[in-house]
């Protein structure tokens, strides 16, 4: 086991001075890239992912394409100046092809899909910044884009995760925490359905460890809607208000 | 039993009403309940709810009138972007009733890369090569657009732009353009004049903008008899 720089938790207060059910400063903005369809940057702390989303469009090469339902794609990927200490090599690694897999697998039960059959959709990640938790805030800025995009879906996904730090169940991983916690739970939350549609775990968890581990990623899932909401609205409400003077 | 009220912006799962209520729109139904599927603005027209859609992409459905682009020539016909998820077919048939020798005739002398077209959607038909069939022949003023500007803005508000009852596009019609609405979100226009042309942009662009606003017409209304008036439209 490696040792981390700094204790992680130390009366209650984890390194960078939260308790441990406390998310980091959440920062969310809807519609930043007006060349896409849909788009969202979304701001866990340090960790900034930017989504844009590209349709429902015709599907090129065809034969890709199924009769039934829309392909989804999604591709999410780390820029080179991301990472703190060394340069990430800008091409995909096997992560990011892993990640980008397991984002699809969390977007697609909450999209309608079947309303767009030999169509595509497409969305694509960017992490701007990296500080631990990338695939769960790359989750709620992809799903906010498809809502900016106007895709029909059941419901926005919202990522949390929630971690295992001395024993000790915590919310919002950053990198440190990430790197030298014993444990790792991303959580991809519909906060209207109160459905899960990702779940992964790595790390030694009990079974009480794991239940308030669920509980917690959906509290904290629910304060990070309370601010999707809130960015979702702002645009609407900034027009009426400039139409207001 | 409603969970909304009129003019409220939705958010895709948000509770609409219960099951037993009438709801059209931008929902579906999940464990009894009508939830929003699309950000969308609430409305209520007699006894029923409505959720307009605020974004989404353009449907292709028979009869709508689109505006496309021509993006190939092929044998037999030409591929049109249409703004739809699947691809658009303009069959030598459906363009003109005259009889085209394809062997002799070129079709590029009809209809060329880059035309733009005012169509009818005639078929959507997802077993074909090309799901969307148009047609110029099935309607009034479709051809060839050999003038004027094409403006586009979001496909969900091309009702707006319309108005109920037509207000709307009644209103627009003040500034003296000739305008053609495509359901996929693009319009046509010919206006008399470069200033009438810039009021009619801004008009769009305020209808594709601000159409979550209460008062969209009366604000149109003020910008025409601005321009009208002689001044910019700019305010």
């Amino acid at each position: 086991m490696k040792q981390p720089p700094v204790p992680l938790l130390v009366e209650g207060r984890r390194a960078d001075g939260r308790a441990p059910d406390q998310m980091r400063d959440v920062r969310i903005s809807v519609g930043v890239i007006s060349n896409a369809d849909g788009s969202a940057m979304v701001s866990y702390g340090n960790t900034t992912a930017v989504a844009a989303v590209y349709g429902p469009r015709e599907m090129h090469p065809r034969h890709l394409s199924l009769p039934d339902k829309a392909v989804m794609r999604v591709r999410y990927h780390m820029a080179p100046f991301s990472t703190k200490d060394e340069r990430k090599n800008p091409a995909p690694s096997r992560r990011e092809i892993e990640i980008s897999k397991v984002l699809r697998e969390a977007l697609e039960p909450a999209i309608f899909l079947e309303q767009f059959p030999r169509s595509r959709i497409d969305v694509f990640v960017e992490i701007v910044q990296a500080d631990g938790s990338t695939r769960v805030a790359s989750l709620t800025a992809a799903s906010l884009a498809l809502a900016d995009a106007g895709v029909p879906m059941r419901d926005l996904v919202i990522g949390v995760s929630v971690g295992l730090v001395n024993g000790v169940v915590v919310l919002d991983l950053n990198g440190l925490e990430d790197n030298y916690g014993e444990g790792d739970m991303p959580v991809g939350y519909m906060p209207n359905l109160g459905r899960i549609t990702l779940l992964q775990l790595d790390g030694a968890w009990s079974r009480d460890r794991f239940a308030e581990a669920v509980k917690l990623a959906v509290k904290g899932a629910e304060y990070v809607y309370g601010k999707a909401r809130e960015a979702l609205k702002a645009k609407y409400f900034e027009i009426a208000e400039e139409v207001a003077k | 039993m409603k969970y909304v009220s009129p003019r409220q912006v939705i958010f895709p799962g948000d509770p609409v009403a219960t099951s037993d209520e009438s709801v059209e729109g931008a929902v579906y139904i999940d464990e009894g309940k009508y939830r929003a599927s699309s950000i969308g603005l609430v409305e209520f027209r007699d006894n029923k709810i409505v959720v307009v859609p605020l974004e989404g992409s353009y449907r292709p459905k028979p009869g709508d009138v689109v505006i496309g682009y021509v993006t190939d020539v092929l044998a037999s016909g030409w591929e049109v972007d249409v703004r739809a998820p699947l691809a658009a077919w303009l069959p030598v048939n459906e363009a003109t009733a005259k009889y085209i020798d394809l062997e002799k005739t070129s079709l590029t002398s009809l209809l060329n890369v880059g035309d733009a077209v005012i169509a009818a959607v005639k078929d959507v038909d997802l077993t074909d090569e090309f799901p969307v069939m148009l047609t110029l022949r099935e309607g009034e003023r479709l051809g060839k657009i050999e003038s004027g500007l094409v403006v586009e803005l979001s496909p969900v508000k091309v009702p707006r732009v319309i108005g109920k009852k037509g207000t709307m596009i009644t209103t627009i019609s003040e500034l003296g353009c000739d305008v053609i609405v495509g359901q996929n979100g693009r319009i046509w226009a010919k206006c008399p004049g470069p200033e009438a042309e810039l009021a009619l942009l801004q008009v769009i662009e305020k209808i594709d903008r601000e159409s979550h606003v209460a008062g969209l017409t009366d604000r149109v209304r003020a910008l025409i008899e601005r321009y009208k008036g002689g001044g910019s439209a700019r305010p």
